[in-house]
């Protein structure tokens, strides 16, 4: 086998790969074709956005009249959130507390029906069905507050503000085993503590809540979540169901500290009010003595199904196989006229000849694709939400993120592209793998072909998997949902799955300047 | 930069193929130096291994005393004419000229001003996917010079050009030539380097046959041998005969005689008493001379032999 001479660096080079990197600007810019392409590619991530924007039209009914949607309820961190509960609760002026025995949790569930017609309920717990002690800002939905819980599967925890979740002690309760729990007040900051005897107690998690007033709410909650059924779909995929299901608490020795007022009163929190003035699935309470009994339907958690604010990105699939046809045509065209040898001729450094037309390709595609997908996101979530969708809100920085993190995509995969032509050399071969590596796996994992775990998997190890980038919504540990690619879940974070991208991206690079140091030109 | 090309013992193998076979040569200043030898003598291949295009098995070209890919801006060392196709159609003369300057820290100007140089100003803003075959090689001409280098490249550079072109192209190498530069014009057809190339290095199945000055070229391949023209043909052969001299008789009243000189065969044809109507140094052309170089080497043989 015959060695190229390698390139020998001079030491201090100036201009050097500045020059080559504005060579390679030229080249691209002065190639119709390609500049024509990449514009197309923007208008079409645009186009299609704003198109499917304007398709998607969301109404709400009350009865039979038809409203507006309500806009999402959010929380005290922007997200959107559920917050439907049965509260029994006082009032309670500065430092204090509470501390309850939880003697029993029991509930039932509403099963797919067996029989037509006939409501098939079995009793029993959801894994995430609460019942335990909160200190909350007001009975405002979506309001400041901290509660110490025993959960039907995941033992004992301590959430506050929806979003946020400590785990204690696991198990469950049984008039035999009953469970202590203790939630108490010392300016913003909220102790949660829980006892299997009420005598030794165990620290579960201490949380800071700022902006509490001085005036709180102060009591005993229960909320059970809707029943998760996620089966099969017969062209693979899956479907998700959720039926209804409630939890009854039963507390005893309930002892309140600090200034406390008032009597005990009930809320039905966010209960939901049928056309007729009547409350849907409501909750209630009793009481006997020092006894109390609590039941609710609903959660006290983030809001992970809705209409997602990166929805008007899927067209961006097909803007993204423009630019792979643009990046693969920038080397392959080379080969396909002998240019290679020319551009070889004026940067005999073969690594730094592909690394300048690669950093060139991948500023293009980022400076191309930024504005277009954040006009697509920007303006297409606007359409949306003057469509009547209830679209789950982002915090800005999200919002940058995706749009950050999609031009990113854009980037890396273009580079990619790239490198798959020069390895491959041939315009047609490199497109389809290029397509096959980065395209197909997204598709086949967000449409309805694979179950749910291959869809995962792919997401996982194939470049596809930097479409993370755009997931607006987290999934949460303490939310039961169909975290499924089809529903908008992706199995990495987004930095994480563009971290997978640019891996392939990189080792794509590396092989591709091995091959072209090696052969002959 | 020394406008200089070293080559010494180049070898390299393409599967069972020798292409190069310890190739040596040197390219020297203010000169054309042709680069010559019958199609598959390896050339091209030559040309690209100075070019750092293509790795040899053994030896090493350099420029200047450099290997190409250690030089910095290239171009402006080397200016190589190798496909007159490698071209992007669809890109303008001008763009792909300036490319080409903006890699090597050159401005537009420049580009124009070999534009001109090369009679291209009028087309440069057109796609040189339109292009025939000789603006091509014209527009191949202006890459290579458009760093200004020391040491030019050209492979097959009159191949696709008209009469006029060839013309322009001869008259260009020479006042290149006489500017100080190395100029290195590998061809297969020694016709169209005669009157252009200073020196010849004729090579054959990888090697160097034959490397010197044209004038020398020819008188060996002359060899000393002297023609005469006479009526009294077959008496003039065994007179000279006698004399010890080795002929050819190539004509009716023609016979190339090897052996003796001029002076002796005039002598001898006069102690004959024989006439002739001329006895002269016999010269034979470049082109003869480059067959006869490369007789037993030619790879590839038209039928007609």
């Amino acid at each position: 086998m015959s060695v190229l001479s390698r390139c020998s660096e001079p030491r201090v080079e100036r201009g050097g790969f500045g020059w080559l990197l504005r060579a390679e600007w030229v080249k691209f810019r002065t190639v119709r074709g390609w500049v024509v392409t990449m514009a197309a590619a923007a208008s079409v991530i645009v186009l299609l956005g704003l198109l499917s924007a304007s398709g998607d039209h969301a109404s709400c009914g009350s009865g039979s009249v038809e409203v507006v949607c309500p806009s999402p309820l959010v929380g005290p961190g922007g997200e959107a959130v559920d917050d439907k509960f049965f509260f029994v609760r006082r009032s309670l002026v500065g430092d204090g507390g509470i501390t309850v025995r939880l003697v029993s949790m029991t509930g039932q569930i509403r099963k797919p029906d067996v029989t037509p017609g006939q409501r098939n309920v079995v009793s029993g717990v959801v894994p995430w069905a609460k019942a335990g002690v909160m200190i909350k800002e007001s009975v405002r939905q979506g309001s400041v507050y901290a509660a110490v819980m025993m959960t039907g599967e995941h033992g004992v925890r301590m959430q506050h503000n929806f979003t946020h979740d400590v785990a204690g002690r696991p198990g469950g309760v049984s008039r035999r085993s009953p469970r202590w729990l203790r939630l108490t007040r010392v300016g913003d900051t909220l102790t949660g503590d829980e006892s299997v005897d009420g005598v030794r107690w165990v620290q579960v998690g201490t949380v800071t809540l700022t902006g509490l007033p001085r005036t709180v709410q102060i009591g005993m909650f229960a909320t059970s979540p809707g029943d998760l059924t996620v089966t099969q779909g017969d062209l693979g995929g899956s479907v998700a169901a959720a039926r209804f299901t409630e939890v009854t608490g039963e507390f005893d020795r309930v002892e309140l500290r600090g200034d406390v007022s008032g009597v005990w009163r009930d809320d039905d929190v966010g209960v939901t009010v049928a056309p007729d003035g009547s409350a849907h699935h409501p909750g209630r309470a009793g009481r006997s003595g020092g006894a109390f009994s609590v039941t609710g339907v609903g959660d006290i958690a983030p809001a992970v199904e809705g209409p997602t604010s990166e929805r008007p990105l899927g067209g961006a699939l097909v803007g993204l196989i423009l630019v792979i046809v643009v990046a693969v045509m920038f080397v392959t065209a080379e080969y396909r006229h002998g240019l290679i040898r020319v551009t070889l001729l004026a940067g005999p450094c073969r690594g730094r000849m592909l690394a300048a037309k690669a950093l060139v390709l991948g500023l293009v595609t980022f400076a191309v694709a930024l504005p277009a997908v954040a006009v697509a996101f920007t303006v297409g979530g606007w359409i949306l939400r003057g469509n009547g969708n209830a679209v789950l809100p982002v915090s800005p920085l999200t919002q940058v993120r995706i749009v950050v993190g999609m031009a990113a995509l854009f980037a890396l995969a273009a580079v990619l592209s790239l490198a798959l032509g020069a390895l491959l050399r041939r315009s047609v071969a490199a497109v389809v793998a290029a397509v096959a590596v980065i395209v197909v796996p997204h598709v086949l994992a967000t449409t309805s072909v694979l179950p749910d775990g291959a869809a995962q998997w792919l997401l996982r190890l194939t470049p596809a998997a930097g479409f993370a980038a755009q997931q607006s919504i987290p999934q949460y540990a303490h939310v039961l949902g169909h975290y499924a690619p089809i529903a908008g879940f992706y199995p990495l974070p987004p930095w994480a799955g563009l971290v997978v991208l640019a891996g392939y991206t990189v080792l794509a690079f590396g092989v591709a300047v091995l091959r072209l140091r090696r052969r002959d030109a | 930069m020394q406008a200089i090309i070293e080559v010494a013992g180049l070898r390299k193998r393409f599967g069972r193929t020798l292409a190069l076979d310890g190739m040596s040569f040197t390219v020297p200043p203010g000169q054309v130096t042709g680069f010559v030898g019958p199609n598959g003598a390896g050339k091209s291949t030559t040309m690209r291994v100075i070019l750092g295009l293509d790795g040899a098995d053994e030896g090493h070209a350099l420029i200047g005393g450099q290997p190409y890919t250690s030089l910095r801006n290239p171009l402006t060392h080397v200016g190589a004419l190798l496909d007159a196709g490698a071209f992007q159609p669809g890109r303008t003369a001008r763009n792909h000229l300036l490319w080409l300057a903006r890699s090597q820290g050159l401005g537009g100007g420049r580009v124009d001003e070999v534009l001109r140089q090369v009679g291209m100003g009028s087309v440069s803003r057109r796609r040189v996917g339109g292009f025939s075959l000789g603006m091509r090689q014209r527009l191949g001409i202006a890459v290579a010079l458009l760093g200004d280098p020391p040491v030019l490249m050209l492979d097959e550079p009159v191949n696709g050009l008209d009469p006029e072109g060839v013309v322009w192209m001869r008259g260009f190498l020479r006042s290149l030539a006489g500017e100080g530069r190395a100029v290195l014009v590998s061809s297969h057809l020694m016709s169209e380097l005669e009157g252009t190339a200073d020196r010849l290095v004729v090579v054959g199945r990888g090697r160097v046959i034959a490397d010197a000055g044209v004038a020398d070229l020819i008188a060996t391949a002359s060899r000393g041998r002297v023609v005469v023209r006479t009526a009294a043909c077959s008496e003039a052969v065994s007179v000279l005969g006698r004399a010890g001299a080795t002929m050819v008789v190539t004509d009716r009243d023609t016979v190339v005689v090897s052996g003796l000189p001029s002076e002796r065969v005039v002598a001898v044809l006069n102690a004959g008493g024989l006439p002739f109507s001329e006895v002269a140094a016999h010269r034979v052309t470049l082109e003869q001379a480059y067959m006869d170089l490369t007789a037993d080497v030619v790879e590839y043989r038209g039928a007609a032999g």
